[in-house]
C-alpha cells in the first residue's frame, strides 16, 4: 500500500486502549485538545476530503509522543498532521503561521540586519506589537540572529587534511542563522574523530511548514533539499544532523506525512540520515569514537525531546555522556517541553506550552549546575526562556570534554 | 385482553410496512403497525445501505431499474437527512466482460438513469484506493442511505398522522370471518399481554416472512428468502459507491455508509428466513471481491459481518437461483388470488422502492374499500429532512465540537455522548441496549461496544430505573450479539480488538458471573 495507507490506513490498528491519551502532554493540561485518540484514529473515520469540522484538532502540538507510545502502530500524530493541513487549507492559514514557518526566509532577511533585528526582538514594546498584530506571544522564546551564517563560516573553513573518512553535515536553518556555534562544534567533534565534513548548500527541510499545515510549500522545500543531498547519499556518504527534528523530517516524516514515498531522492537521503548522537554512538559501538575526554565536573539535566524520541533510537546522548568523566547527567522524566517547534510561540497556545513544560522547567532548575542539555533547538530556547539556564546541544558537552574550545 | 380498533392493520415494521402505515395514515386511515421485533430488524436493517440509482439492474432487470431511479429522485427529496449524497461509480475491472459497459450505458439511458463516462484517471483521482487497472468508469446517482433512520423518520411521521406503532408485537393469528380478514391476535413480547386488533383491512408487509402471515388466512404467498452477506470495513476505503460494471454478481459493490464501507453481497436461497448461517467461504468470497475493487482490501480491517434475507416473490417456487427473480415488487390481492377479502400482501422489491411499494399498496387498498385519496408521500419530506440538505459524514463531529467539555463521550467510536444516549433511552422506552444501538449507532464502531457498553449499561440502570440484574442481562445480550458478527471475520486487527474486549469483559468485569447473567440464568 502507498503512504496514504501507512498513515490513514494505520487507524485500523487502533484498539482504543487509550495509552496515547494518557501520554499526551497537551490533553493532560488543557481541555481545549480532546486528545490524540479522539482527533486521530477516532475522528479520521468521520473525515472525507471535505475536511474536518473539529477546530480542536489545531490544539495538537504535533509532538508525536502518541505515535511513539502506541503499541499497535497507529500513526496518530501523522494522521492528525494530515487532517490539520486539510483543515487549514480549507479555513485559511493565518499570516503568522506563514511567517514563523519559514525560518530560512527569516534568516535571510534578519542576518544582514542582525544588530537592528536583534534590538527589536529584545524590545518589549516591539514584541507586544508583534503579539497584537501577528499573535506571536510576547514572552515566547525567539532566537537572535547570529549575524554571520554557518554556511559562510563553512565556506572559509579549511577541510580536514589528511582525512580518510568524510561525512555530510545537514545543519538546518537554526544552526545556520541563529546558532552557528552549535554547527561549528559539531564540525569540530566530527573532525576530531577524523572526518572531513562536507557542508552542501542547503535550505529549510520544510518541517515548520509541515507543522503549520502548509504541505505544498513543505513539499517544495524538502524535495529541493533532498535533491541537494542525494548525490552524496548515492555515493554512500552518511549524513548527520544536529537538528534532531529536521533530521527526523528527512529520515521519515516527510515521506509519511507529506506522502513523498515516491520521491527517490528523498528515499535515498532517508536511508543515510543519522542524528548526530546516533551516529557518534554507532562509532563508539564500532570502537571508532575517540574517547580522550577530559573530566567535566558538572551536573546536567538532559532532556530528550519528543522529536528525538520519534527517531526510535533510544537516547544515544545519554550513553555518550557516560563516556565523559565527572559528568553527572540527570535524565528528564518529562516527555515534552511544550514548545513543539512553533506551537508554543502562538499566543493562543503559549500558556498551554508553558504548562506542558512546567515539570521539566522545575527539574532543570533543581538539577542544573551550569547548563541543561537537549538535542532540539526550539526546546533549548524554550527551556532557557523558562528557566534562565543556558541549554546546550549534546555535542557541546562532547566538544568541551574533547578540549576543543 | 386489550382490544384495538383500526381501519388498517399493517403487519411488519420494515421499510415497506412503515411506509404503508405512513401512507395510509396520510390518506386519513387510522392505522396500527405491529412487528414481532423492533422496527427495521428484519431485512431493512440488514442491507448494505445503498440507495440504488438503478444502474445495477439496467441490463438484467430493467423494470427494477426504472423503479429504482424513480424512487431515488423522490427519496432524495423527502429523506435527505437519511441520505449521504456519495454518488456512484460503475467501473470495468479486469475480471469484467468489456462488452457489458456499452450495454450498461444503453440500459441506463433507456431507464432514464443519468450516466456519464469519465476518464479512468479522473475516477482514480476521486477514489485513489480503487483498482488502477480499471478500464472504464461511469458516474450514476447512487447514494448511501441509513435504513434505520429512514424507518424511524417514517414511523414518526406516521405517528404524527395518528398511527400507532407497536414494535415487539407478534402476530399469533389472523382473524378471518365471512371470507375476509378482520384483524389479528397479537402478543406483546415485552409485556406478555395478548392484544386483539380489529381491523377493516390488513396489509401483510412482512417481507421474507410474508408466506407465514398469508398462510394464517389460508392464502398462498411464496416468498423465496435469498440470503446475502455483507462485511463492514473499519473506515471509508471509498467515498463513492463503487460498483463492478458487470451483470449482478457476488461482492460487486462497496458502499461507503456512515463511518464504514460495506462490501456486498451474496445471494443464496435459504429455506427458513430465521435459520441460516454465515459460511467461511462466503466471507472469503467477499474479501476476494473487495480485493478486485480495492487492492489491499484484505489487509484492511474487517469490522463485522452480517447477513439479511431478501424477500423474493416467485409465483411458482421452483427457481433455483434467487438472483434471477425480479427485484421489482409484487402486490398480491388475496381477494382475487385466494378469495379472501380485505387482505393484501406486499413483498419483493427493495429498500429503495419502499415508498412506491407503499403507494401501490395503499392505492389498491383504497380501490378495495372504494374510496379515493391521493398519495402524498412523494412530496412531503420526512421529519428532520429538508430537500437538498443531505446527511454528511462529519455531522457528528460538528455537533460534538461545541459540547466537548461538558458532555461526556460514552461511545467513542461513533461519538455518542451521554446526553444523546440518555435522550435515546428515554425516547425509546426500552431496556434493550441493542434497540438503542440501532437508534444512535451505540457500540457499532471498531471496538464493537468493548469500551462503551459497560458505561451504557450503568447509565441504562440509572435512567430506566431497572434492577441491576436486568441491566446486566442487557449488557450480556449486547456483548453476545456483537460477538456473532465478529466471530466469522476474526483475523488481524479485529482479532486483536476482540482479545482486548474479551479481557475487559471476562477478565476485568467477570461478566460470566454477573448477577442475572449467564451463570445465574443457567
Amino acid at each position: 500500500m502507498d503512504t496514504m495507507e501507512w498513515v490513514r490506513g494505520s487507524l485500523d490498528h487502533c484498539v482504543k486502549c487509550t495509552i496515547c491519551e494518557t501520554f499526551c502532554p497537551v490533553s493532560n493540561v488543557t481541555p481545549l485538545f480532546p486528545g490524540p485518540k479522539y482527533v486521530g484514529p477516532q475522528l479520521e473515520r468521520f473525515r472525507t476530503d471535505d475536511g474536518s469540522p473539529d477546530a480542536s484538532l489545531d490544539y495538537c502540538s504535533g509532538c508525536g509522543i502518541c505515535t511513539t507510545v502506541c503499541p499497535q502502530g497507529v500513526k496518530i500524530a501523522e494522521i492528525n498532521s494530515q487532517a490539520r493541513a486539510k483543515m487549514k487549507a480549507q479555513r485559511g492559514i493565518p499570516l503568522r503561521d506563514r511567517i514563523i514557518a519559514r525560518p530560512s526566509a527569516m534568516g535571510k532577511v534578519g542576518t544582514p540586519l542582525a544588530p537592528i533585528a536583534n534590538f527589536f526582538l529584545k524590545n518589549h514594546a516591539f514584541r507586544w506589537l508583534v503579539e497584537r498584530t501577528l499573535r506571536v506571544h510576547r514572552k515566547a522564546p525567539m532566537p537572535l540572529f547570529a549575524g554571520r551564517t554557518f554556511q559562510s563560516w563553512a565556506r572559509r573553513h579549511p577541510p580536514l587534511t589528511p582525512a580518510t573518512k568524510a561525512i555530510v553535515y545537514f545543519h538546518g536553518c537554526s544552526a545556520n542563522h541563529f546558532e552557528p556555534r552549535v554547527a561549528q562544534m559539531a564540525v569540530a567533534v566530527l573532525e576530531h574523530n577524523g572526518y572531513r565534513v562536507i557542508v552542501p548548500r542547503q535550505d529549510c527541510c520544510g518541517l515548520p511548514l509541515q507543522s503549520n499545515g502548509l504541505f505544498d510549500d513543505a513539499r517544495r522545500y524538502v524535495r529541493k533539499l533532498a535533491r541537494n543531498l542525494e548525490p552524496y547519499a548515492r555515493r554512500g556518504y552518511d549524513i548527520v544532523a544536529t537538528s534532531t527534528s529536521c533530521g527526523l523530517m528527512l529520515k521519515r516524516e516527510a515521506r509519511e506525512i507529506l506522502e513523498l514515498e515516491d520521491d527517490e531522492d528523498l528515499r535515498t537521503v532517508s536511508a543515510h540520515m543519522f542524528d548526530i548522537c546516533e551516529f557518534l554512538l554507532s562509532l563508539h559501538e564500532r570502537g571508532a569514537l575517540r574517547t580522550d575526554f577530559r573530566p567535566l565536573d558538572m551536573r546536567v539535566p538532559y532532556h530528550a525531546p519528543c522529536q528525538q524520541q520519534g527517531h526510535g533510537i533510544g537516547k544515544p546522548a545519554l550513553e555518550l555522556f557516560g563516556l565523559i568523566p565527572g559528568l553527572e547527567v540527570v535524565d528528564s522524566d518529562v516527555a515534552c517541553c511544550g514548545v513543539a517547534g512553533t506551537y508554543g510561540l502562538k499566543t493562543e497556545k503559549y500558556d498551554i506550552a508553558m504548562e506542558v513544560g512546567a515539570p521539566l522547567f522545575r527539574q532543570v532548575t533543581a538539577v542544573a549546575t551550569e547548563v541543561a542539555a537537549c538535542d532540539s533547538e526550539t526546546c533549548r530556547w524554550q527551556i532557557t526562556r523558562a528557566t534562565g539556564i543556558p541549554s546546550v546541544h549534546p555535542v557541546e558537552l562532547l566538544y568541551r570534554a574533547y578540549g576543543l574550545s | 385482553m386489550a382490544t384495538l380498533h383500526t381501519d388498517v392493520l399493517v403487519i411488519g415494521g420494515g421499510s415497506t410496512g412503515v411506509g404503508v402505515a405512513r401512507d395510509a395514515a396520510m390518506r386519513g386511515f387510522s392505522t396500527v403497525l405491529v412487528d414481532r421485533g423492533d422496527l427495521a430488524t428484519g431485512t431493512t436493517g440488514r442491507f448494505h445501505g445503498l440507495l440504488h440509482s438503478g444502474g445495477r439492474y439496467v441490463v438484467k432487470d430493467p423494470k427494477a431499474a426504472e423503479e429504482c431511479i424513480h424512487e431515488n429522485v423522490i427519496l432524495r427529496r423527502i429523506a435527505a437527512d437519511c441520505i449521504e449524497d456519495t454518488g456512484g461509480l460503475f467501473v470495468s475491472t479486469p475480471i469484467d466482460t468489456p462488452e457489458y459497459a456499452d450495454r450498461f450505458v444503453e440500459g441506463c439511458r433507456a431507464a432514464g438513469i443519468p450516466v456519464e463516462e469519465i476518464p479512468v484517471a479522473e475516477a482514480l483521482r476521486r477514489e485513489p484506493r480503487m483498482n488502477p487497472l480499471i478500464s472504464r468508469a461511469f458516474t450514476v446517482p447512487d447514494a448511501s442511505v441509513d435504513s434505520w433512520k429512514t424507518v424511524w423518520a417514517c414511523a414518526r411521521s406516521a405517528q404524527a398522522y395518528g398511527s400507532r406503532i407497536l414494535p415487539y408485537h407478534e402476530v399469533l393469528d389472523l382473524t378471518v370471518e365471512g371470507g375476509a380478514v378482520r384483524g389479528a391476535l397479537v402478543k406483546d413480547r415485552r409485556g406478555g399481554e395478548d392484544v386483539r386488533i380489529d381491523a377493516d383491512f390488513v396489509v401483510n408487509a412482512s417481507g421474507a416472512w410474508a408466506g407465514r402471515i398469508a398462510a394464517m388466512a389460508g392464502c398462498d404467498a411464496t416468498v423465496l428468502p435469498g440470503k446475502g452477506i455483507m462485511i463492514a470495513m473499519n473506515h471509508r476505503l471509498v467515498n463513492t459507491v463503487v460498483n463492478r460494471c458487470e451483470m449482478p454478481a457476488d461482492g460487486d459493490i462497496i458502499v461507503p455508509i456512515r463511518t464504514v464501507s460495506v462490501i456486498g453481497t451474496t445471494d443464496q436461497k435459504v429455506a427458513d428466513p430465521d435459520d441460516w448461517q454465515i459460511a467461511r467461504d462466503e466471507v472469503q468470497k467477499m474479501m476476494d471481491a473487495g480485493e478486485n475493487l480495492v487492492p489491499g482490501f484484505r489487509r484492511a480491517r474487517a469490522l463485522r459481518v452480517w447477513g439479511g434475507v431478501r424477500p423474493l416473490f416467485q409465483d411458482k417456487a421452483e427457481g433455483a437461483d434467487t438472483r434471477d427473480v425480479t427485484r421489482a415488487h409484487t402486490l398480491l390481492n388475496h381477494r382475487q388470488r385466494d378469495g379472501v377479502e380485505r387482505f393484501l400482501t406486499i413483498t419483493g422489491g427493495k429498500f429503495c422502492t419502499f415508498r412506491l411499494m407503499a403507494e401501490d399498496t395503499v392505492d389498491a387498498l383504497c380501490a378495495e374499500v372504494g374510496v379515493e385519496h391521493a398519495c402524498r408521500t412523494a412530496d412531503e419530506p420526512l421529519p428532520d429532512s429538508e430537500p437538498g440538505r443531505y446527511y454528511w459524514l462529519g455531522s457528528r463531529v460538528e455537533r460534538r465540537e461545541p459540547t466537548l467539555h461538558e458532555d461526556q463521550l460514552i461511545c467513542e467510536c461513533e461519538l455518542v455522548s451521554r446526553r444523546r444516549l440518555e435522550a435515546a433511552m428515554l425516547r425509546r422506552e426500552t431496556v434493550d441496549l441493542d434497540d438503542i444501538r440501532r437508534t444512535i449507532r451505540l457500540g457499532m464502531g471498531p471496538c464493537q461496544g468493548g469500551f462503551c457498553i459497560y458505561r451504557a449499561t450503568g447509565i441504562l440502570h440509572q435512567v430506566e430505573k431497572i434492577p441491576g440484574e436486568a441491566a446486566n442481562r442487557s449488557l450480556l445480550d449486547f456483548v453476545q450479539e456483537r460477538w456473532k458478527g465478529v466471530q466469522p471475520i476474526l483475523y488481524g486487527d479485529q482479532l486483536r480488538q476482540a482479545r482486548l474486549d474479551d479481557w475487559i469483559f471476562q477478565g476485568i468485569l467477570d461478566v460470566a458471573h454477573l448477577p442475572g447473567g449467564w451463570v445465574g440464568a443457567a
